[in-house]
């Protein structure tokens, strides 16, 4: 992230420098290697223009400001997205949350009910499509099938303005940088699913976008594939010198991928933070399943935090009023009878509700007193004798357990 | 202000493909009679009158009918005038296709309708209405002439004219259907990289929905190549200027009817052999 140089493709000998034509593609600002670009990090830190009235000076390069609103019949999108020149930015949620919807508002796509879009503070949210600098990357990829994969990527410069033979020569710098040289004559269908991924982020990024867009960049793949293309785009994301912004359902992809989550569901935010404070406290049910951690709700005095509907749980952590109490599966342990020792407080009755294999555990969903999963090994599960139906008395230790403020 | 808000994107990618695919497959537990008995009767009465044609035909005298200048003459009109018809439908019919299937605006479902409306038209109804808007004193053709000096009518021009009419909307239906089954998003995504529509059309709809458009011309080709009644009405029967193979038939058969068998000898063949040409495309796809 702090290296700016590759505003331009750094192969050997690029017949015609990328960046000569800048001038003529990108609407607004230089697109000179940036060197701001130091604040992406963990925590994305709005920028400094956040409040500037709009139709004041714009200044370069400060990054993404998005209020975006899209009303359609039964649904509101309604979500605030601020990003960093050099940020990574996951939208991560459910099926149906809007997140796909967030991405075509902000290529232009789809239109805005209300709301602003501004990228490196010049308004966009009247802009068309093709006039704003914003390079999207689709699901499916959507390369066009009747071009060669160099013709792919040719498009974009060739829209804006580029010569044909610029166009080429610039497009086969791109391919190279992706290590693709070889492929540059190939048509999408003789692509694998790696390299078409590649052929798409080079052909999004050919048009120096200040805004690049990827929507669910990995699902198309297998998970072979998907192990080797997600450690290439982590890289190339983190050369990417402005602002990124990558849809996801896969919490993986959005951890490895993006220096910070905003999590949508129902076409609102829910969370947003740093991955690693996303993982350690999640405030949803949706993204406690996703980091795998038993999730309630409740209220704390001192460390007993008496959950709304439910029973106590004892934590190690003083706090008061309302927080959230959440603990790993693995944390959990199962009892067949009522354990006689007194040292976990945390005892609850509960009923196999059911089992599933989970990685080389077995992975219980109990119902009774307290909802929860359990992760145990495959010996103890059947030493138990679980089966669904079966009784348990579950334990947790207070210091497997974190509480936070809701 | 997007590319986005039309309905037909939502319905488009099962509109307008042929299905087919399933014969033979259902298996072959008896057919029943009331089926069986009208389906051969059908086949029968499609194919008798072409085997009739074949029966009949002069074959001792068929090398000099075919060679014969009127046949020729005729032959090469037909030809020239359903191809420059089909030209004129690619040209104008392609753009029409595409508003039907990429745009939105107030009656669009009636432009629809009425673009289908020669296709059901009576042909000589056709001919009649297209004198009547092109004729000398017709409603746009009496400027043509005041202004330009251009009459249509019974000229070889009119027979284009008359067999576009004809002819075009076979192809808009067909390009429309195709672009309907086309991904609208490869637009989409021409549009992120700096196309405006127009180029997006160009360099990504044109290409991906090209043999859709080569079949709707050849079936516009064919429509235009048979088409009497339109024509005979609006253009006449002047042999080496009007008079296409379909009249030249028509005419013939009062006179001399082998040379009308030879004639449909030859617009058979050709028949045939578009046929022939479009199933790889028709008969095989899937």
């Amino acid at each position: 992230m702090t290296d700016s140089r590759p505003t331009g493709p750094d192969t050997t000998t690029p017949p015609e420098p990328p960046g000569a034509r800048d001038g003529a593609q990108l609407p607004q600002g230089p697109p000179a290697p940036d060197h701001e670009t130091g604040t992406g990090g963990a925590g994305g830190k709005p920028a400094s223009g956040a409040g500037r009235p709009p139709g004041t000076h714009p200044h370069p390069h400060t990054g993404l400001h998005a209020h975006l609103v899209v009303d359609r019949p039964a649904f509101r999108l309604d979500v605030t997205l601020t990003a960093a020149p050099g940020d990574v930015v996951a939208l991560l949620g459910p099926n149906g949350a809007g997140k796909t919807t967030a991405l075509r508002a902000l290529a232009g796509l789809t239109p805005l009910t209300e709301g602003h879009l501004r990228l490196d503070g010049t308004p966009l949210e009247h802009t068309p499509p093709e006039s704003r600098p914003v390079g999207v990357v689709f699901q499916d990829y959507l390369l066009f099938p009747h071009l060669s994969a160099l013709d792919n990527v040719a498009f974009g410069p060739r829209c804006r303005g580029a010569g044909k033979a610029g166009a080429r020569a610039e497009a086969a710098a791109w391919l190279d940088r992706m290590g693709l040289a070889g492929h540059a004559t190939a048509r999408p269908r003789h692509l694998s699913g790696g390299q078409a991924q590649r052929v798409a982020l080079a052909r999004a990024l050919a048009t120096r976008p200040r805004l690049l867009l990827l929507d669910e960049p990995l699902a198309a793949l297998d998970a072979r594939t998907r192990l080797e293309v997600r450690a290439q785009l982590r890289r190339h994301l983190a050369e990417f010198e402005a602002v990124a912004v990558l849809v996801t359902h896969d919490p993986l992809d959005a951890m490895v991928l993006a220096d910070r989550l905003v999590v949508v569901e129902h076409g609102r935010i829910v969370q947003e933070g740093a991955p690693s404070d996303i993982a350690r406290r999640p405030r949803t049910d949706y993204i406690a399943r996703l980091v795998g951690l038993n999730l309630y709700r409740g209220r704390a005095e001192r460390h007993t935090v008496r959950l709304d509907p439910g029973p106590s749980i004892t934590t190690t952590e003083e706090l008061s009023g309302p927080v959230f109490v959440a603990f790993p599966p693995s944390a959990v342990t199962l009892f067949r009878d009522r354990p006689t020792g007194a040292s976990a407080r945390n005892l609850w009755r509960c009923e196999v509700a059911g089992l599933e294999t989970h990685g080389d555990r077995i992975r219980a969903a109990l119902t009774g007193e307290l909802a929860l999963a359990a992760d145990l090994t495959t010996v103890a599960a059947a030493e138990l004798g679980l089966h669904p139906g079966a009784p348990v008395w579950a334990t947790v230790k207070a210091t497997q357990t974190h509480a936070y403020p809701a | 202000m997007t590319p986005l808000d039309r309905p037909g994107a939502a319905t488009g990618p099962h509109t307008g493909r042929p299905r087919r695919g399933r014969a033979g497959a259902g298996g072959r537990r008896g057919v029943p009679l009331p089926l069986l008995l009208p389906g051969i009767l059908a086949l029968v009465f499609l194919l008798l009158p072409l085997l009739a044609l074949l029966l009949r035909t002069p074959w001792s005298t068929l090398p000099d009918q075919l060679t014969s200048a009127e046949v020729w003459q005729a032959l090469r009109l037909s030809l020239l005038s359903a191809t420059a018809a089909t030209a004129v439908s690619v040209v104008l019919g392609v753009p029409l296709a595409w508003l039907l299937a990429r745009t939105e605006f107030p009656g669009r479902g009636l432009v629809r309708a009425l673009v289908t409306l020669p296709l059901v038209l009576p042909p000589v109804v056709g001919g009649v209405a297209l004198l009547l808007a092109l004729g000398r004193n017709g409603v746009i053709g009496k400027w043509l002439d005041a202004w330009f000096g251009i009459t249509l009518p019974f000229t070889t021009a009119g027979v284009v004219i008359a067999e576009a009419f004809v002819a075009m909307p076979f192809l808009v239906i067909s390009v429309e259907g195709t672009l309907r089954a086309a991904d609208p998003r490869y637009e989409e995504a021409a549009a992120t990289l700096g196309a405006s529509r127009f180029t997006a059309f160009r360099r990504v709809t044109l290409p991906l929905i090209a043999p859709g458009v080569a079949a709707g011309a050849v079936l516009a080709w064919a429509r235009a190549l048979g088409e009497f009644g339109a024509t005979i009405t609006f253009a006449g029967n002047f042999p080496g200027r009007t008079q296409t193979m379909p009249l030249a038939v028509y005419l013939a058969l009062q006179n001399d009817p082998d040379a009308a068998i030879a004639l449909s000898l030859v617009l058979l063949a050709v028949s045939i052999a578009v046929l022939a040409g479009l199933r790889d495309r028709w008969m095989t796809t899937s």
